[in-house]
């Protein structure tokens, strides 16, 4: 590590007191809607810090999933807490609102949880510290084996060969945080979109192309930044914004084969950590002669399941239930 | 002081402050960008630390926090339905641990 130059430490401790402050903003803005955008905006600048640690495969993620569908989740969420409110009176309401956004614990409950907060601040602090300047971690057993991998970024051959089981119970993640949300049973809500044609026109325009963005980041994440989450959620993107738009997946759509999309992924993966146990007695320990062809395959099918989930994560309720109604 | 201590700092920052916000928040929505935000700090400190090399950082820490990203969208999107879910009940975003008539 040489050391930093003054426009480097300046660039960075930038970055530092702006997350902080975005941070202390979103957590404690008296407005939950503006508190939602710093939010957003905290995002944004957390992927300028994922770039500036050599993480441009995290920074993709996170601009994506971590900026944009979050946020767009958020915002969703927000807008039906309003409607739920609206529906129950007028007026008087609007200020309770306002009110109850605002609460907090009693301030005696302020400096109780603040004391231990700031002693595991100073802890942990101390912590990083102690620690050495110098890790190579597994960078250098990753770098060994890489060949055998069957793709040449690092970063995908751990989460689709060396740590393909992280990869595999994520998308399971994903089905179930889905199969909560629709067992919740959350009406739909009842506001339809007003057609904006800006809105509609700018839907037009950007699906094609973050088709072909997603499918870029699909095909290079076998050597460089990009792979199978990335794409999904750029993909997953595209559905939040044709749903923004008004458009909702047709009836003959929504039942079987909207379902066979949300788990092919799963059970791609599940099926391949199979047949590989009962070849090559291992879970998931995938031949080096044909390693990029299963990567491959796998980070398809993942792809098409995670922006399927993402977009019926947004959505809420089921699609064929709320066409119903 | 090197670039990935500096950044391990801010992670147990925002890490600090997003546990503090969740204790002293009611309402929901507001507990839930507090886990967002401590879950950034994490990932902050994971790959700040991976960092502390001469050649390429460690790729394990940058594929655990991609991983991580997707589980947090997971939970944000579920912890948000049920939110919704409890406001539609009981028409308040909170929870009821005190003053319970």
């Amino acid at each position: 590590m040489e050391a930093l130059s003054l426009l480097q430490w300046l660039i960075d401790g930038l970055i530092g007191i702006g997350l902080l402050w975005l941070a202390w903003r979103a957590l404690f803005c008296p407005e939950l809607f503006k508190a939602i955008v710093l939010f957003i905006a905290f995002g944004l600048l957390m992927t300028l810090a994922w770039v500036r640690l050599k993480a441009p495969d995290v920074a993709l993620a996170e601009v994506a999933i971590g900026a944009g569908l979050t946020g767009a989740l958020l915002l969703s969420s927000w807008a039906k807490l309003r409607d739920f409110d609206a529906n129950k009176g007028m007026g008087v309401r609007e200020k309770n609102r306002v009110q109850s956004e605002q609460k907090t614990k009693r301030p005696f409950f302020h400096w109780l949880s603040a004391t231990p907060v700031l002693l595991m601040a100073v802890g942990l602090g101390y912590g990083v510290l102690q620690l050495s300047p110098y890790a190579t971690g597994l960078s250098t057993a990753v770098a060994e084996n890489l060949d055998a991998s069957g793709v040449s970024n690092p970063v995908t051959a751990v989460l689709l060969n060396f740590r393909a089981y992280d990869t595999l119970l994520e998308i399971a993640v994903l089905l179930l945080a889905l199969i909560g949300i629709w067992s919740l049973e959350i009406r739909p809500s009842v506001r339809e979109a007003t057609l904006d044609p800006v809105l509609d026109l700018l839907a037009r325009l950007l699906t094609p192309l973050l088709l072909l963005v997603s499918a870029y980041l699909l095909w290079v994440g076998a050597h460089a930044s990009g792979g199978a989450f990335q794409a999904g959620s750029v993909l997953g993107a595209a559905g939040v914004l044709l749903i923004l738009a008004g458009w909702r997946l047709p009836l003959s759509l929504a039942g079987l084969p909207l379902r066979i999309t949300l788990v092919v992924g799963l059970s791609t993966f599940i099926a391949v950590a199979v047949l590989m146990m009962l070849d090559r007695g291992q879970l998931l320990a995938f031949p080096p002669s044909q390693a990029s062809l299963i990567i491959f395959v796998l980070e398809t099918t993942a792809t098409l399941s995670i922006a399927a989930i993402l977009a019926a994560l947004f959505l809420g309720s089921r699609p064929d239930h709320s066409e119903k109604i | 002081m090197s670039i990935a201590v500096l950044y391990a700092l801010v992670g147990i920052g925002l890490f600090c402050l997003g546990v503090y916000a969740l204790m002293i928040h009611a309402h929901l929505l507001r507990k839930i960008l507090a886990l967002n935000i401590m879950g950034s700090g994490v990932f902050m400190v994971l790959l700040a630390l991976a960092g502390r090399t001469e050649i390429m950082p460690d790729p394990v820490p940058a594929a655990m926090v991609i991983t991580g990203i997707v589980v947090a969208v997971s939970a944000t999107a579920f912890a948000l339905a049920l939110m919704l879910k409890i406001s539609a009940v009981t028409g308040r975003a909170e929870l009821n641990d005190e003053e319970e008539k």
